[in-house]
C-alpha cells in the first residue's frame, strides 16, 4: 500500500534561545493514523493503526508527553512550549501502534 | 371541509413526527455525552469540576472534519510548586470520545499546545486540565462541522 512508507519527522526548534526565554516547538510527522473506523471496499473494516504517543525529552529528562486517540488527523501536528534554562539536546519521539518508534533530535544552545 | 381536515391530518402528523424526535434526539445526545463522562469518570471519578483558567483555540465553524485545529491554553505560573500536571480533550460527537491527554511538566514554561483532529460532525469540544494540587478546571466549546471527517 501507498501508505506503508516509513514515516518522516519534522521539527522546527529554534537553534538559539537566552536563558529564561520562553520557545514555541512545532513538529509533525507523515502517518496515516488509520482510525480503525473505517471500512474498506469489500466492507471489512481497515484495521486501527495509529502513532499513538509523541514524548519530548531535554537532556534525557521527559518534559512534554501527548497520547493521541484515533481522532488526532493524518500527519500529526503537534506544537508546545519549552522554557530554556540550558545548552543541550532535545529528543523526540513517535511510538507507533505497529511497535516501531520514530526518533529525531534537536541541539539548543543557550547563552 | 375536506380541506380542514386535510391539514388537521397535517397538523397531527407533523405533531407524531415531532414527538418522536423529541423522544429519539435526547437519547442519542445523552449517549454520546455519556460516553465522554465515562471516559471522564475513568480519571476523575468522583472528583468536583470548576469551568475556567483553559482557553481553547476552535475555529467556530470547521470547513473540513479531517483537519480541525484545537489549541489550549491553560492559566497557570508553571513553577515546581504549582503547575499545570495533564490536560486531556474530549469530542461528545466522534466514534471515540477521546482526542488528546498531553502531560506538562513545569520545564514547558507555558502550559499551551496545538494539535489538528478529526471531527465526525457538529459536536462539543471538553477539555480537563489537572493542576499539581489536583484541582481540575473546564471548558468547553460547540464546533460546527460542515464536511464529517470520519470517512468510511
Amino acid at each position: 500500500m501507498a501508505d506503508e512508507k516509513k514515516p518522516v519527522p519534522r521539527v522546527r526548534v529554534p537553534a538559539n534561545a537566552k536563558a529564561g526565554e520562553l520557545i514555541e516547538i512545532k513538529t509533525l510527522i507523515s502517518h496515516v493514523m488509520e482510525s480503525g473506523q473505517r471500512r474498506d471496499a469489500a466492507g471489512a473494516v481497515i484495521p486501527r493503526r495509529i502513532i499513538n504517543k509523541f514524548t519530548a525529552a531535554f537532556n534525557g529528562k521527559t518534559v512534554f508527553e501527548a497520547d493521541w486517540f484515533p481522532s488526532i488527523s493524518a500527519n500529526p501536528y503537534q506544537s508546545f512550549f519549552y522554557k530554556a534554562k540550558e545548552s543541550g539536546e532535545f529528543v523526540f519521539t513517535w511510538k507507533d501502534d505497529d511497535g516501531s518508534s520514530y526518533e529525531t533530535k534537536n541541539k539548543l544552545t543557550v547563552g | 371541509m375536506s380541506q380542514t381536515a386535510n391539514s388537521r391530518r397535517n397538523f397531527l402528523k407533523t405533531g407524531a413526527i415531532a414527538v418522536l424526535a423529541s423522544i429519539l434526539a435526547p437519547h442519542m445526545v445523552l449517549a454520546e455525552e455519556a460516553d465522554v463522562k465515562a471516559a471522564l469518570d475513568k480519571l476523575y471519578s468522583g472528583k468536583t469540576m470548576a469551568a475556567g483558567k483553559i482557553k481553547l483555540d476552535l475555529p467556530q465553524i470547521a470547513e473540513n472534519g479531517l483537519v480541525v485545529p484545537i489549541g489550549i491554553d491553560v492559566e497557570s505560573p508553571m513553577t515546581d510548586a504549582d503547575y499545570v500536571k495533564a490536560v486531556h480533550i474530549f469530542a461528545d460527537g466522534n466514534p471515540l470520545p477521546n482526542v488528546i491527554s498531553y502531560r506538562f511538566t513545569p520545564e514547558c514554561g507555558k502550559a499551551s499546545a496545538s494539535a489538528r483532529m478529526r471531527l465526525a460532525k457538529t459536536q462539543n469540544i471538553l477539555a480537563v486540565a489537572e493542576m499539581s494540587n489536583g484541582q481540575l478546571f473546564t471548558a468547553k466549546q460547540e464546533v460546527k462541522v460542515t464536511i464529517g471527517g470520519c470517512g468510511g
